[in-house]
C-alpha cells in the first residue's frame, strides 16, 4: 500500500482508521475566518438541485420513480446532476431524485408506495416477488405469534421495522478511501479463513455473512467503474478521499433503505487528506470547500421509496445521514479540524437543511472558537444538534464513533446496533389501572393485574401493577425484536455496510420508549394529588378527575423527576433481563421521532389530565406548557435521567425565540454555549436546538413556497418544516418555545 | 449617608421567608449572562407601562424559604458560566430587603453572582447592607428625569429617592447599571436624555445603561387583572428614534445597550 505521505502506525498493518486519524490529523483551534463561500460550479449545481426538490414537493413528494430495477450496489448506470460542474459524483439511480425499489425489506410496501403514485413494479419483478422470492417482511409475519400481533395492532409496540429496513448500522465508509477495496477484500478473506468449525448455526451464519460481504465489496468496485473511479486502490488525494468515502456510502444507500442511514464521523478523517493537499499546495481553500459542499449536496439528495403511512412516524421524508462532528480523543486532543468547520459551513454555502443530520459532539474541552461557531450556526439555521461527547466517550469506552440515527453512540467499524423502534410507556401505565386491559379496545393484554375499583388511585398499587405491565410488555417487545432481527439478517442482510465493519462486531439492541413525561406526570398526580378515574360501563378509564396540585416533570423538582428517572430505569431493567438474538446487549432510548403525535392518537386519557388522543411530548421532553420555571429548570429535569439506564440516548428538543436567548447575536452565541456547557456538565446526553420565532413557522404554514429550506429540529433529527403534515406542523408550533418574561 | 429610611420592612413574611411571584430559571435580560430571576411579589409603584402588573399586589405570590431558593440556584450554577448568577426583580425586591440579606449571603457563600433590579425607592438599613456588602450588581431603573414625569409614570412623588439611591451605591464603590424605558414623547426626548446623561456621567460605578424600548406585551396582563391599561395612547419607538436616543447617551456613558 502506498502510504508515504502519512505517518505510520498500526493502521498500515491492519484495518484501523482511528489509528490513522490519530497519527495524522491536525487539530484546529482557530476561528472560522478561513472559510470561503461556494464555488461557481457548486452554485450552479445547487440551483439544479433546488429546482428538482421544488418539482418533488409539487409532485406529491416524489419527482420520479423507477419500476424496472431492483436497487443493488451496482444497479443503475451512472447518474449526474450536471456533469461538467460535478466535482464529486454519484447518484443512487441514473437520475437526480429518482427513487428506486428495494424490495427485500417487504415487497408489499414497495407495491403500496408505488401505487400511491399511480404506478407498479414491472411484471417480471412482481412475479418474482409474488411467487419465488421471500422478503424480510414475509419472514417476520411467518414467525410472529398472536400476542405480538395484538401488541402491535393496538399500539403498545409501534413503528417496528418489520416491513421496512431496520437501518441504524453505520458502515465505516472511511475504510474504502484509506485502504482501497482490494485490501478490504483480502482482509475479509483472511477473516473468513479463520472462521472454522465446529459448524454451529452461529458459525455457519457468520461464514455466509462474510462471504456476502466480500461479494458486496466486489460490487462496490463495479459501482466505482461506472463513474470511472478505481475504488480497488486507496484514495491518493483529498478529492479522491471525499469521492471514495461517498461511493462507499452510496453503495449502502443503494442497497438499503433503512429508516436511518448514518454517515459516521468522516470530517476529521477527510481533513487529513485535505490538510495534506493544502500543505503540498495541490489545492486551494476554495477547492477544499468545494469538495465538502458537493459531497454534502449529494448527501442532501439521498432518497428512499416510502409509503405515505411511514410519514406518520417519521415525518418529512428523513434519511438520517447523521454525521458526528467534533468531540475529543481519549488522549485529550480535540477531533475538531478545519474540515469540521467546512462541514458546518455548507449550511451557509447551500443554506439550511435537515440532511446531513449534523451532530456536534460537545465537550467542555472543545476549542472555544469552535463552540462559538457551532452556536452561531445553530442560531442561524436551527439545523444542528448537540450530544455529550464526554459522557458517551467515558460510558461507552470509544472515542471514534458515529451517531446512529438520531442520538445513539456507535463505535465506528467495531459495533452495530439493531434498531428496536419503541414501546408506548404511557399506554403501558394505563394497563396498570385497567386490570391489564387495553384502555381503548378492552382487549386483555396482560394477565395478573387486579382490576382496580377504588374511588381514588392508590400510588403503591398503581406502581406495583405498572411494574407487572412493564415486565410483560418488555417480554413481548423482546420477542418481536428477536424475530425481526433474525429475519432481517436472513432476508435483507446489510452486506455492503457490514463489509466495512469488523467481522463479528459487538451488537446493541436499541429498544425505546415513548410517553415518558406523561408517565412521570401521571404518577406524580396519583402520588401528590388525588386522582379519580372515570370509567365507562365496561370499567375502562375514559377520563381522570384530579383534585389538588402536583409537581410536573420539567421544573427541576425531584419529587416528580425521580419518578421519570425511575420509570426509565425500571423498564430498562425489565428489558435487560431478556436474552437477545446474536447475544446483543440491551440498550434503550427515550426518543420518539415525530411518532409522539401518532402514539398520542392511540392512547386514551391519562391520569396527568391529558385528554385522549392528544400528542405526547417528544422524546424525553416535558409536556408542553407544564415546564413553568423556564428553560434551565426544564433542562435540569431531563438531565436527571441517567444515561446508564438509557444508553441508546435521551432526546430533548429545545426551542427558543431569538430574543429570549439574548439581546443581540453576540449574547445569544455566548448564552447558547453556556447553556450547552451547563446542560452537559449535568450529564445530559442530547439536545436539539431551535432558535426560531413562532411567527416564522405560522407564516411558513401559510406560504410554504417562501420557505423551501426552513429547517426545524424535532426529536433527534431535523426536517424541512414545509414537508410536515399540517397536523405535525401544528404540533411543533404548540410545543414550548421558551420565552422569558 | 442616610437619606430616606422606611420605618419597617413593608412586606410581612416570616424569618428567612420571601414572598415570590415566580421564578424564571433562564433569564437573559436581567443582568449579565444567564440568570435565575426571582420575581418577588409586591411593589408600591404602579408604573403606567408595567409589564408585570400581577407582581404589584403586596399580598399573593408564594412563600419560599431562602434555602429553597439557594438550592435552586445551586442546581442552576453550571449554566451561569463566567458571568451569570441570580437576579432579584419584581415587583420591587427591596420591599423585602430584610430577607434578601441572608439570601444574598448564602448565594455569596455558594460563589454565585448577585444582582438587584430595583426602582430604588427603598433605602433602609437592610438595603444599605445589601448595597454595601452583598449585591455584586444593582440595576437601577430611572423612571423619569423630572418630578412631574416621575409622578405621571409611577403614581408616586419624589423622584429624588432614585437619585439618592444612586448616590448611596456610588459611595459604596460597587457596580451599577442604569435602566431606562424609552417611550416616544414621554421619556424619549432629547432634553430628557441629555439631562439623564449629565446627571450620571460622573458616577464611576455605572458600567452601562440599558435602554428598554417600550412595548405593549404586558397589556394582556392588565386586562387579565381587570385593570385599565393607562398608556393606551403611547406607541412603540421607531428604529430611528431608538438610534437617536443611543447617539445622545453615548456622549455620557461608555456602554449603551438596547435590551
Amino acid at each position: 500500500m502506498e502510504v508515504k505521505q502519512f505517518n505510520y502506525g498500526i493502521w498500515t498493518e491492519k484495518v484501523d482508521v482511528r489509528n490513522f486519524v490519530m497519527n495524522n490529523m491536525t487539530p484546529y483551534h482557530g476561528t472560522s475566518d478561513f472559510l470561503v463561500g461556494p464555488s461557481e460550479r457548486t452554485q450552479r449545481l445547487w440551483e439544479v438541485c433546488k429546482a428538482a426538490t421544488k418539482e418533488e414537493r409539487q409532485n406529491n413528494g416524489v419527482r420520479s420513480l423507477d419500476t424496472d430495477t431492483i436497487s443493488t450496489v451496482s444497479a443503475f448506470n451512472a447518474g449526474y446532476i450536471d456533469k461538467e460542474n460535478e466535482v464529486i459524483v454519484g447518484l443512487q439511480t441514473d437520475e437526480l431524485l429518482k427513487r428506486a425499489m428495494k424490495p427485500f425489506g417487504g415487497f408489499k410496501v414497495v407495491q403500496k408506495a408505488l401505487s400511491e403514485h399511480g404506478v407498479k413494479p414491472n411484471d417480471t419483478i412482481t412475479e418474482l416477488f409474488s411467487k419465488y422470492v421471500k422478503t424480510h417482511n414475509d419472514g417476520v409475519f411467518d414467525a410472529y405469534n398472536a400476542e405480538i400481533k395484538k401488541y402491535r395492532s393496538l399500539g403498545f409496540l409501534t413503528g417496528l421495522p418489520d416491513n421496512y429496513a431496520r437501518g441504524r448500522i453505520i458502515g465505516d465508509y472511511r475504510r474504502v478511501a484509506l485502504y482501497g477495496i482490494d485490501f478490504l477484500i483480502k482482509s475479509k478473506q483472511e477473516d473468513l479463513a479463520k472462521i472454522s468449525g465446529p459448524m454451529t448455526e452461529a458459525v455457519i451464519r457468520l461464514r455466509e455473512e462474510v462471504s456476502e460481504q466480500i461479494k458486496a465489496l466486489k460490487e462496490m468496485i463495479d459501482l466505482g467503474a461506472k463513474y470511472d473511479l478505481d475504488l480497488s486502490r486507496p484514495a491518493e488525494n483529498a478529492k479522491e478521499a471525499v469521492q471514495w468515502t461517498y461511493m462507499a456510502y452510496l453503495a449502502a444507500v443503494k442497497e438499503q433503505d433503512g429508516a436511518a442511514m448514518s454517515l459516521g464521523n468522516v470530517s476529521t478523517f477527510l481533513d487529513v487528506f485535505i490538510e495534506n493537499d493544502l500543505q503540498e499546495g495541490l489545492i486551494t481553500e476554495e477547492e477544499a470547500q468545494e469538495f465538502i459542499d458537493q459531497f454534502v449536496m449529494k448527501l442532501r439528495m439521498v432518497r428512499h421509496l416510502r409509503m405515505a403511512a411511514y410519514d406518520e412516524i417519521f415525518a418529512g421524508d428523513p434519511t438520517w445521514v447523521t454525521e458526528a462532528i467534533g468531540g475529543m480523543f481519549e488522549d485529550g486532543r480535540t477531533k475538531v479540524t478545519k474540515t469540521s468547520f467546512r462541514f458546518l459551513n455548507t449550511l451557509y454555502n447551500l443554506g439550511p437543511s435537515p440532511e446531513p443530520n449534523m451532530t456536534i459532539l460537545w465537550s467542555d474541552d472543545l476549542p472555544q472558537h469552535f463552540k462559538d461557531f457551532c452556536a452561531k450556526v445553530s442560531i442561524d439555521t436551527s439545523s444542528i444538534q448537540f450530544e455529550n461527547d464526554t459522557l458517551m466517550r467515558e460510558s461507552r469506552g470509544s472515542d471514534d464513533y458515529g451517531i446512529a440515527c438520531c442520538v445513539s453512540h456507535q463505535a465506528l467499524g467495531k459495533s452495530i446496533q439493531f434498531f428496536g423502534a419503541r414501546t408506548n410507556l404511557a399506554k403501558t401505565l394505563l394497563l396498570a389501572i385497567n386490570g391489564g386491559r387495553c384502555e381503548i379496545s378492552g382487549t386483555q393484554i396482560v394477565d395478573g393485574i387486579e382490576p382496580c375499583d377504588c374511588q381514588y388511585l392508590d400510588f403503591d398499587k398503581v406502581m406495583s401493577n405498572f411494574k407487572i405491565a412493564m415486565k410483560e410488555v418488555a417480554r413481548v417487545y423482546n420477542d418481536s425484536m428477536n424475530i425481526i432481527h433474525y429475519m432481517h439478517d436472513r432476508y435483507y442482510y446489510e452486506k455492503a455496510q457490514m463489509a466495512l465493519i469488523d467481522t463479528n462486531p459487538d451488537i446493541n439492541i436499541a429498544y425505546g420508549i415513548a410517553g415518558l413525561s406523561i408517565v412521570a406526570d401521571s404518577l406524580s398526580a396519583i402520588k401528590y394529588a388525588k386522582v379519580k378515574p372515570i370509567r365507562n360501563e365496561v370499567g375502562l378509564t375514559v377520563d381522570f378527575k384530579i383534585e389538588g396540585e402536583f409537581p410536573c416533570y420539567g421544573n427541576d423538582d425531584d419529587r416528580v423527576d425521580t419518578l421519570a428517572a425511575n420509570a426509565v430505569a425500571d423498564f430498562n431493567n425489565a428489558l435487560k433481563k431478556l436474552s437477545v438474538y446474536k447475544n446483543a446487549e440491551s440498550t434503550m432510548s427515550v426518543l420518539t421521532i415525530t411518532s409522539n403525535v401518532a402514539y398520542g392518537k392511540k392512547t386514551g386519557a391519562t391520569p396527568d389530565g391529558r385528554a385522549k388522543g392528544v400528542p405526547f411530548a417528544p422524546g424525553a421532553n416535558p409536556m408542553h406548557g407544564r415546564d413553568s420555571q423556564g428553560a434551565i429548570a426544564s433542562l435540569n429535569s431531563v438531565a436527571k435521567i441517567d444515561y446508564n439506564d438509557s444508553l441508546d440516548g435521551i432526546s430533548n428538543t429545545f426551542s427558543i425565540v431569538p430574543k429570549s436567548l439574548g439581546s443581540n447575536k453576540e449574547e445569544r452565541i455566548e448564552n447558547l454555549t453556556t447553556i450547552l456547557d451547563g446542560y452537559f456538565y449535568r450529564n445530559a446526553q442530547h439536545i436539539n436546538v431551535n432558535v426560531l420565532n413562532k411567527k416564522t413557522l405560522l407564516d411558513a404554514m401559510e406560504r410554504p413556497e417562501e420557505y423551501p429550506q426552513l429547517t426545524i429540529r424535532v426529536s433527534g433529527y431535523a426536517v424541512n418544516f414545509v414537508r410536515l403534515t399540517r397536523e405535525q406542523q401544528q404540533e411543533v408550533i404548540t410545543r414550548s418555545f421558551h420565552e422569558s418574561m | 449617608m442616610r437619606i430616606l429610611t422606611a420605618k419597617k420592612n413593608p412586606i410581612k413574611t416570616g424569618k428567612n421567608i420571601l414572598r415570590v411571584h415566580s421564578i424564571e430559571s433562564f433569564g437573559t435580560h436581567d443582568g449579565p449572562g444567564i440568570r435565575m430571576v426571582i420575581f418577588l411579589q409586591g411593589c408600591k409603584l404602579k408604573c403606567l407601562y408595567c409589564h408585570n402588573p400581577d407582581t404589584i399586589n403586596t399580598i399573593g405570590g408564594n412563600l419560599y424559604h431562602i434555602e429553597e431558593l439557594v438550592e435552586m440556584a445551586v442546581k442552576e450554577k453550571p449554566y451561569f458560566g463566567k458571568k451569570g448568577g441570580v437576579t432579584v426583580s419584581g415587583g420591587e425586591p427591596l420591599l423585602q430587603s430584610k430577607a434578601l440579606i441572608p439570601l444574598f449571603k448564602r448565594l455569596k457563600e455558594e460563589g454565585i453572582h448577585t444582582n438587584i433590579d430595583t426602582n430604588g425607592r427603598v433605602l433602609n438599613h437592610f438595603t444599605e447592607t445589601l448595597l454595601d456588602e452583598y449585591a455584586d450588581l444593582v440595576m437601577l431603573d430611572i423612571k423619569h428625569m423630572t418630578e412631574e414625569g416621575y409622578r405621571y409614570i409611577t403614581g408616586m412623588k419624589n423622584r429624588d429617592t432614585t437619585f439618592n439611591f444612586a448616590k448611596y451605591r456610588e459611595a459604596s464603590g460597587k457596580k451599577m447599571w442604569l435602566r431606562y424605558v424609552l417611550i416616544p414623547e414621554i421619556t424619549n426626548k432629547p432634553q430628557l436624555l441629555h439631562d439623564l446623561g449629565a446627571y450620571f456621567k460622573d458616577f464611576k460605578t455605572i458600567e452601562k445603561i440599558e435602554l428598554q424600548p417600550y412595548h405593549k406585551l404586558g397589556v394582556h396582563k392588565w386586562e387579565a387583572l381587570g385593570w385599565d391599561y393607562q398608556l393606551k395612547e403611547a406607541r412603540e419607538n421607531t428604529e430611528a428614534e431608538i438610534d437617536a436616543a443611543v447617539e445622545i447617551l453615548k456622549n455620557y456613558f461608555k456602554d449603551v445597550k438596547i435590551n
